[in-house]
C-alpha cells in the first residue's frame, strides 16, 4: 500500500513553494487522497515528517476539512448539493429517487461497491441547481425528474475503461463548472 | 425605464469563442493595465484604487483602497496577498465564472493588486470542490509568468512576486479571512480573534496580509484601465462599479446578472431579468446577498434614512440594488448572490435548511456558535418533523440572540442573523405549521430538509 513514485516526487517540489513547510499540509493531503482514494495512518505520518509536524497534527487537519476521507469511496462519489438553492429545485426530491436508483442510502456505500452518495453542502454553483458532483465532474440542473437518466449515465460510466482519464476539455460542464 | 446589464467583469467571458487562453486574453486588451500600473509608484497605484471607491466584492464591502492603507509598513517583515477565492458562501457563484472562464482578468488585477502593496508573494486559496478552476489558474499563471506579467522581475521592473494556488478542504469557514490564513499555514481554519489578529497587521505567518476576494481583483483591474477618477463615476457615490447579482431559488431565470451599482431595482433584477416567478406562483421572500444576509418579505415597507440624508419608502421591488440602501433597509448586497423563495415553500423548512448548514459549518471554538448552530438546527427541524411546540418560535430567536456578537468571527452573526430576522417576520406561519403538523394536516411544500 505505498504511495506512487509520482506523488513522492511532487511533494518536495509542493513543499518549495512556501515559505514556511507545515503550509503544505493541505496540498500534501489532497495529493495522498488523489493517489490512493482516501488517506491512512501511515499517509498522515508521512506528510508529517515532510512538514515537520507531529502526525496528531496531521489528524486534525484531516478530521476538519470534510473533503478528506480516512476510508474508501465506491467507484463513483456522488454528491448532491443540499443547501438552499438547490433544494428549492427539488435536491431532496432527487436524493430520494438515487437512494432506491443505486440502491444507496444517504451516506453510505452501496453493497456493490459502485456508488457512494452523500449530501453535501453548496458547491457553489446555485443558479443550476439541483447540482451534483461526480468525483470531480459537475453536473447542472439534474431535476428530480432526470433522477432516471441521470441514473443511467452514472451506471453507463462504469463500463467506460476512460472514464476520469481525459483532462477535461474547454467548453465541457466538468471545465466550466 | 427598463433596465440594463453593464458587463464589465463579465464583458469578455460571454463573447462566444472567449478562451482562458493567454494569447485571447491579449487580443482583447489583457495586461495593458498592468503596463500602465508599474509605470506608476506603488503609491501611486494605492491612490487611484482609493480614489475609485471601489469596495471590496466578498460580503463585507470595505474600501479597498482604505485596506490597503492599514498594511503595517513599519514592521520591516513582508507583506503577503492572499485572494481569496473560496466561494462557500451559500447563493453565491459569481467567481466560479471569473476562474473557470477569464482567469488571466483576475490574475492581472493580482498583478497589479501585488505590486501597489508590493507584495512578497501571493496565494490564490481556492475552494478545494474547484479542482479543475485550479488546474486553469495554475495554467494560466504559467503561461503570465513565461511573458514577464508574473513572477520574476515583472515586466521589466526588477519586482518579483511569484503566484501559488492552494486548494481549501471543504470548509465554508475558511472563507473568514482569519480562518483562511489558519488554513494557508496548514492548520485547522480557526478564525483568529481581532485584536490583535488584524490581517494587515499580523496575518499569514504573523506577518502584514492582504485578504482580498476573487472578484475584487477583477475589479482592480478594471479601476488601473478607466482611472481612479474615471470608475467613480461606474455607479453611485459611496458604490462605485458593477455588482454581479446571482439570483438562484424559484425564479423563470436563474443566472448572473452584472449591473451598475443603484441603476436598478430588486424589482427589475427579479422581473426583468429573472422574468418573474414560475407559473401560477408569486414571490414571498428574497435573501438579498448570500444566505448569511437578512431576508426580507414581500408586502414589507422600508422606511428610513440613507447616509445622505435622504428619506425613503419603499417597497421590495422599490429598493435600489447598491450597498447602501440595502443596508438602510436592514439587511445587506453581501455577494449579490439572492435567493429566491415563492408562495410555495414553508418557510420554517427554509429556516431549518440554512440552520443545517450553519451547524455543519461551525468550526467549534467558540461555545455559542458551536452549541447554540445546532439547537437552532434541532428546534427547527422538529417543528418540520411534527414535533414542534408554540416555544419553539420566541426559543429559535432566544437562541439566536445569544449567539450573535459573542463569537470570535462572524460566523456567529451567519448563523444567528437568518433566525432574527425571518422569525419576527414569519412566526405566524410558523406557529401556524406547528398547529397543522400536530394535526397531521397535509403540508404542501417543496421538501428542504
Amino acid at each position: 500500500m505505498s504511495l506512487k513514485s509520482s506523488t513522492l516526487t511532487k511533494a518536495d517540489a509542493i513543499i518549495a513553494q512556501y515559505p514556511q513547510k507545515r503550509s503544505a499540509a493541505l496540498p500534501l493531503l489532497h495529493l495522498v487522497q488523489a493517489d490512493r482514494g482516501y488517506i491512512t495512518q501511515d499517509d498522515m505520518a508521512w506528510v508529517a515528517e515532510k512538514i515537520g509536524v507531529a502526525p496528531m497534527q496531521v489528524l486534525e487537519v484531516v478530521t476538519f476539512y470534510p473533503m478528506f476521507r480516512q476510508s474508501p469511496t465506491g467507484r463513483r462519489h456522488v454528491k448532491v448539493c443540499r443547501t438552499l438553492s438547490c433544494a428549492l429545485r427539488g435536491s431532496y426530491a432527487l436524493m430520494e429517487s438515487l437512494e432506491k436508483s443505486l440502491n444507496c442510502p444517504r451516506g453510505e456505500t452501496s453493497p456493490d461497491g459502485d456508488f457512494t452518495l452523500e449530501f453535501v453542502e453548496c458547491i457553489a454553483d446555485c443558479g443550476c441547481g439541483p447540482v451534483v458532483q461526480v468525483d470531480h465532474a459537475l453536473f447542472e440542473n439534474v431535476a428530480p425528474e432526470k433522477a432516471g437518466e441521470f441514473t443511467q449515465q452514472l451506471k453507463a460510466s462504469l463500463k467506460d475503461a476512460n472514464y476520469g482519464k481525459a483532462a477535461p476539455a474547454p467548453g465541457t460542464p466538468e471545465w466550466n463548472g | 425605464m427598463s433596465a440594463v446589464e453593464r458587463p464589465l467583469i463579465y464583458a469578455n467571458l460571454r463573447k462566444p469563442g472567449y478562451t482562458v487562453d493567454l494569447d485571447c486574453y491579449i487580443k482583447h486588451g489583457g495586461y495593458e493595465a498592468l503596463k500602465k500600473a508599474v509605470a506608476m509608484k506603488p503609491e501611486e497605484v494605492c491612490k487611484e484604487v482609493e480614489v475609485s471607491g471601489l469596495r471590496g466584492r466578498g460580503g463585507a464591502g470595505f474600501p479597498t483602497g482604505m485596506k490597503w492603507k492599514f498594511l503595517d509598513r513599519k514592521s520591516g517583515k513582508p507583506c503577503y496577498l492572499v485572494v481569496n477565492a473560496d466561494e462557500s458562501e451559500p447563493g453565491t457563484y459569481k467567481d466560479r465564472q471569473i476562474i473557470y472562464k477569464d482567469p488571466h482578468q483576475m490574475l492581472e488585477g493580482i498583478a497589479i493588486t501585488a505590486w501597489a502593496i508590493q507584495a512578497k508573494q501571493t496565494f490564490i486559496y481556492i475552494r478545494g470542490e474547484f479542482q479543475h478552476g485550479a488546474q486553469i489558474l495554475e495554467n494560466a499563471i504559467a503561461e503570465a509568468k513565461a511573458k514577464g506579467f508574473l513572477g520574476n522581475n515583472i515586466l521589466g521592473t526588477g519586482y518579483s512576486c511569484d503566484v501559488v494556488v492552494h486548494r481549501g478542504g471543504g470548509c465554508y469557514v475558511c472563507g473568514e479571512e482569519t480562518g483562511l490564513i489558519e488554513s494557508l499555514e496548514g492548520k485547522r481554519g480557526y478564525p483568529r480573534i481581532k485584536p490583535p489578529y488584524f490581517p494587515a497587521v499580523l496575518g499569514l505567518y504573523n506577518c502584514p496580509t492582504i485578504v482580498n476576494n476573487a472578484e475584487t481583483m477583477a475589479q482592480v483591474k478594471h479601476v488601473l484601465a478607466f482611472g481612479g477618477a474615471e470608475f467613480a463615476k461606474i455607479g453611485i457615490p459611496g458604490d462605485s462599479g458593477t455588482h454581479i447579482w446571482g439570483v438562484s431559488g424559484l425564479v423563470k431565470r436563474p443566472g448572473l446578472y452584472e449591473i451598475e451599482a443603484g441603476k436598478a431595482t430588486f424589482g427589475q433584477l427579479l422581473y426583468d431579468f429573472c422574468g418573474g416567478p414560475l407559473e401560477g406562483r408569486t414571490f414571498k421572500a428574497i435573501i438579498p446577498g448570500g444566505s448569511s444576509t437578512k431576508i426580507l418579505k414581500f408586502g414589507e415597507r422600508f422606511k428610513g434614512k440613507l447616509p445622505n440624508g435622504q428619506e425613503f419608502d419603499w417597497a421590495l421591488e422599490d429598493i435600489p440594488l447598491d450597498s447602501n440602501s440595502i443596508a438602510a433597509c436592514g439587511t445587506g448586497l453581501g455577494t449579490g448572490g439572492t435567493i429566491v423563495i415563492d408562495d410555495s415553500v414553508e418557510m420554517i423548512q427554509a429556516l431549518s435548511n440554512l440552520n443545517a448548514f450553519y451547524a455543519h459549518e461551525t468550526c467549534g471554538q467558540c461555545t455559542p456558535c458551536r452549541e447554540g448552530s445546532l439547537w437552532l438546527s434541532r428546534v427547527s427541524k422538529r417543528i418540520t418533523t411534527g414535533g414542534g411546540l408554540e416555544t419553539d418560535v420566541p426559543l429559535l430567536l432566544d437562541i439566536a440572540n445569544q449567539v450573535a456578537g459573542r463569537t470570535i468571527c462572524a460566523h456567529g452573526e451567519a448563523v444567528a442573523w437568518p433566525v432574527q430576522s425571518a422569525v419576527p417576520k414569519f412566526k405566524d406561519e410558523y406557529l401556524d405549521s406547528i398547529r397543522r403538523r400536530k394535526n397531521g394536516e397535509e403540508v404542501s411544500s417543496v421538501k428542504l430538509i
